[in-house]
């Protein structure tokens, strides 16, 4: 596995990615600066972190999304390679064009960190292939503006297609209002491209993978990944 | 000669907050009439936020010095050493005025200020923690201030990128009108890379770095006249306004030069701003400094020099570079985007000079600024300690299980995790203990060191007795540490109080600092750092006394750190520490009884540090399951929030025939801890308590769905935790009238 951790200002959680990814893949990450143009040689796996790129004081993700490197991005994406946008990364995604849909205020319009359950929709992904489908996965929260929407033919492809891989979930997996901590639509954590191949989710999967700090439920997408990028090179 | 534009009179030198005889000490300093600018610069240097005037004579009785102790107050923050050749530096500082006229900016600032104070230093911050202090929930801006207090803190710690892991949040109506923001923050450096403000070398660059100036935060003492400015209506509130994302710049365009050897010496501009910063790097070089300010990044067109001097503007950073890295630091100011420019020069001889469209604008003696801004020994008068009460004396009128349903849902004693739920406060991947224990801990780098963090104070002890109260205040921070297994090593005090101009306040002060340094010297627990608020009054009432006590503590395996959660069934429940059921000053007495009496438990040092040995070595030594502090509430809401953690109940014996039940379940005496452990070991744990004459009891057994006080019907956990996280969401969702 050869990731790229994109860095743009005001990003903050790209030490605890490239941690992550160092921790679960062997391989450390190249941290790549928004004012590049292209991506490093051989990347194949592009991860935009967490934060306040620019301090999200436009839309969330809107300059970021019009950065030099997300031209790189683009291209890297048009060709197939893995695209993986967490919190503020799959904010800059939405406003990018990659992924369709945007993230409002949440519901409760106050900033919200807890851990959250997420269903797992999905295993045949190269990003969930370490989990199973309907499996439930313990994982922490920690934004604002979570609150997925998009318009009703949109979500309606969306959920025809499959293309919803992590819903906001209780315990036992119920879809339930009262664990949807941010309200949004169909309790969509995490979405799909059409392709398959870019993913934007708003919890923090890099933040539950060491024993020694508790949950580990994050592992298994990084192991999935590593795994897929590893058999492919 | 300077000239002198503005005509100083009696009027303005008042509305600077000078008194009289002052602005005599700066007539006899400069054997002139000063200018406005001067003016303004004195009145930066000699307030009481800066300069220490009423508080210095005490200050200095406090234990600074440790083997582990690198740098003590004096600097940014306190820096002491952890081992494997890194230092934690660290300290809190309030923000409580501009808190309660802008509540979000004010504690965002609040929280952008402490930061800066440890990044100066070279070190990346890797937490934060607030200790707050509310007026009655039924005050009608109660409200308005816990939303914007807690959103401005979430909001500026979240997108800087430090998660905040711990502090405290209280209420009482004599924080009505004033309440306390008081920020700490905590970062890992280097122990051979730490930097200080003292410059070194005539002729060297002084360095303007970071946001550009605004008119924000301009000396509130001048708002009010419009003699000052020809456009007084241009001028903004004296509340800053924060911005977390030039912020992070900052942190890592300095953290990046600091890596590449540029500094010889920085400073973060605070309160004062660029006065208060170049002439402490001056002072304390043994230098002059010249300051050019046509050369200062303005954010605003027209800014006088009164305005640049005194402006507190955020974000910004004055440092003294190496000459010969000048470009290497600018180009990596640029990548981050952040103002730079050579703003002055170190000089010889002592004088601080401020140029302005080619006049002087000030020219004063820089060590005096500092060294000789006026120092009181103000009168104080020791308030006549309240009686003791009887436990006797004290009426029960509600059954164990209603008086315990009632304190676990009253405002002090209620679940916030509505409020650390708007903190992140798992981000930098670090976090082993999240809010809600005793105290916070945080893995240092990959570990396997930790950092055990906690704020803590009782202001109604305080208030009762102000030498126990500060005792107290220290004791409580060192146990908490001792209770997640940690080795507590220094602390920073941030110091509340009224107008120190009243003896009655004074002797607060005085008492409060005595305590501090009692009980700091009998812990081994030095202060490296702190930070005075007084005139901390509405109308002529001031705030409880409230010395907020920020500790470290050392772990040096992070995954033995101890959690207060009952783990499992069948484990017995052991009570270290002396019962005797007092109830002076207790949350029993105020919140079921409905009266603020009588004298604070006294806090028993040795004891004290006796009781924390024994149950730090249980918990190395792995013999425990849980520990917990005793504190607000006793023993029963001690019990309530062991078993809440996780959802283990508990079975309680009888309480000894000698105290009465409710003083045995709801005192609050000092240096006790509750712990569990596996049954087959409490013979071994109770061997071991006789060789350190330390008092053990087993009190219960863990196991169910309940928590069953004796002659008490069972209390369901889930009911407990319904009871527990109610009241705080309700109370901020407008669904509740308040009771208190």
């Amino acid at each position: 596995m050869k990731a790229a951790v994109l860095v743009f200002p005001g990003i903050n959680r790209e030490r605890d990615m490239a941690r992550t990814l160092k921790l679960t893949s062997g391989h450390e990450p190249a941290m790549v600066w928004h004012a590049e143009r292209e991506l490093p040689a051989g990347t194949d796996l592009v991860v935009i972190p967490g934060g306040f790129s620019y301090g999200d004081y436009l839309r969330c993700g809107a300059i970021a999304a019009r950065s030099p490197i997300m031209d790189a991005v683009r291209s890297f994406a048009g060709k197939g390679g893995l695209v993986l946008g967490v919190c503020n990364g799959f904010q800059i995604l939405c406003e990018a064009g990659l992924l369709p849909g945007v993230l409002m205020r949440n519901s409760q319009l106050r900033f919200i960190c807890r851990d959250v359950f997420l269903r797992v929709e999905r295993s045949d992904t190269p990003f969930t292939r370490g989990y199973n489908a309907g499996q439930v996965i313990r994982v922490p929260v920690a934004h604002g503006e979570g609150n997925y929407i998009a318009d009703g033919e949109t979500i309606a492809r969306l959920e025809g297609e499959g293309r919803v891989v992590f819903r906001y979930s209780s315990p036992d997996g119920m879809i339930d209002p009262n664990w949807n901590h941010n309200g949004a639509i169909n309790a969509i954590a995490g979405i799909l491209n059409e392709r398959g191949n870019v993913l934007g989710m708003m919890p923090h999967p890099e933040n539950h993978v060491e024993p020694a700090l508790g949950v580990t439920d994050g592992r298994g997408m990084f192991a999935g990944l590593s795994e897929a990028l590893g058999r492919a090179a | 000669m300077i000239r002198n534009a503005t005509p100083i009179t009696p009027e303005l030198v008042a509305e600077h907050g000078l008194k009289p005889d002052e602005y005599k000490r700066v007539l006899d300093l400069i054997g002139r009439e000063p200018t406005l600018t001067e003016l303004g610069i004195f009145s930066a240097m000699w307030n009481e936020h800066c300069s220490y005037k009423s508080s210095k004579v005490h200050l200095r009785s406090l234990p600074t010095k440790g083997p582990h102790v690198i740098q003590g107050p004096g600097e940014n923050a306190g820096v002491i050493d952890i081992g494997d050749g890194l230092a934690c530096v660290f300290k809190m500082e309030s923000h409580n005025h501009p808190s309660y006229i802008e509540p979000y900016q004010g504690a965002a600032t609040g929280v952008g200020g402490i930061l800066r104070d440890v990044f100066t230093m070279g070190a990346r911050p890797i937490a934060c923690l607030n200790a707050l202090s509310f007026g009655a929930p039924s005050h009608p801006k109660t409200r308005h201030l816990v939303s914007g207090v807690v959103a401005g803190i979430g909001g500026y710690g979240n997108s800087f990128g430090v998660p905040t892991v711990g502090g405290s949040v209280r209420f009482h109506a004599r924080y009505d009108g004033n309440n306390l923001v008081n920020a700490m923050a905590v970062g890992i450096a280097r122990k051979d890379k730490i930097f200080y403000a003292a410059a070194s070398g005539v002729g060297m660059p002084i360095v303007y770095l970071g946001s550009k100036t605004g008119r924000d935060g301009i000396h509130g003492a001048s708002m009010a006249s419009a003699e000052f400015g020809e456009d007084s209506e241009a001028k903004r509130p004296t509340v800053q306004v924060g911005d977390p994302f030039s912020e992070k710049l900052l942190l890592e365009a300095c953290l990046e030069i600091m890596q590449k050897d540029c500094v010889i010496a920085i400073q973060d501009m605070g309160a004062a701003g660029l006065t208060c910063s170049a002439v402490e790097m001056g002072a304390k070089g043994d230098l002059g400094v010249v300051l050019d300010l046509d050369k200062v990044p303005c954010r605003e067109e027209g800014m006088s020099a009164y305005e640049m001097m005194l402006s507190e503007s955020q974000e910004r950073m004055l440092m003294v570079l190496k000459p010969e890295k000048e470009k290497e630091a600018e180009a990596i100011f640029r990548k981050w985007g952040l103002d730079f420019a050579i703003v002055g020069e170190t000089t010889r001889g002592n004088r601080f000079i401020v140029r302005h469209q080619g006049e002087v604008m000030a020219d004063l003696p820089i060590k005096e600024l500092g060294d000789q801004a006026p120092e009181y020994k103000r009168a104080f008068v020791n308030a006549a300690k309240p009686a003791a009460i009887e436990a006797d004396d004290v009426p029960a009128p509600l059954g164990l299980n209603e008086a315990l349903d009632k304190l676990i849902a009253t405002p002090d004693l209620c679940c916030k995790r509505w409020v650390w739920e708007q903190y992140d406060h798992i981000i930098g991947g670090n976090t082993v203990q999240r809010p809600g224990g005793d105290a916070a801990v945080v893995r240092v780098e990959d570990g396997p060191k930790g950092l055990a963090l906690t704020t803590d104070v009782t202001p109604r002890y305080c208030e009762a007795d102000a030498f126990e109260g500060g005792k107290q205040a220290v004791a409580e921070c060192w146990r908490n540490l001792t209770a997640v297994g940690s080795r507590p090593l220094a602390v920073t005090d941030n110091l509340n109080f009224g107008n120190p101009e009243r003896p009655e306040i004074m002797g607060q002060f005085v008492g409060a600092i005595r305590g501090i340094a009692e009980a700091c010297k009998q812990l081994a627990f030095p202060v490296v750092s702190g930070n005075v608020s007084l005139y901390n009054e509405t109308n002529g009432r001031a705030i409880l006394p409230t010395p907020s006590i920020g500790g470290v503590g050392l772990l040096d395996d992070f995954t033995k750190s101890a959690t207060l959660a009952f783990k499992r069934a069948g484990e017995a429940i052991l009570l270290v520490g002396e019962t005797t059921g007092w109830l002076g000053q207790s949350m029993y007495l105020r919140e079921i009884c409905g009266c603020e009496e009588g004298a604070p438990p006294p806090v028993d040092l040795i004891e004290e540090r006796e009781n924390g040995d024994f149950v730090r070595a249980l918990i190395l030594d792995g013999v425990t399951t849980a520990a917990h502090d005793l504190s607000d509430g006793g023993l029963a809401v001690a019990l309530a929030e062991m078993a809440m953690a996780e959802g283990v109940g508990a079975t309680l014996d009888a309480a000894p025939d000698d105290i009465p039940a409710h003083a045995y379940w709801f005192g609050e005496d000092q240096a006790r801890y509750l712990v569990s452990v596996p049954a087959a070991k409490v013979a071994d744990v109770l061997t071991r308590a006789r060789e350190a004459s330390v008092l053990v009891s087993r009190i219960g057994t863990t196991g169910g769905d309940d928590l069953r006080l004796p002659g008490e019907n069972p209390l369901t956990v889930a009911s407990l935790r319904d009871t527990f996280e109610a009241w705080l969401p309700a109370y901020m969702a407008g669904e509740l009238r308040a009771s208190v």
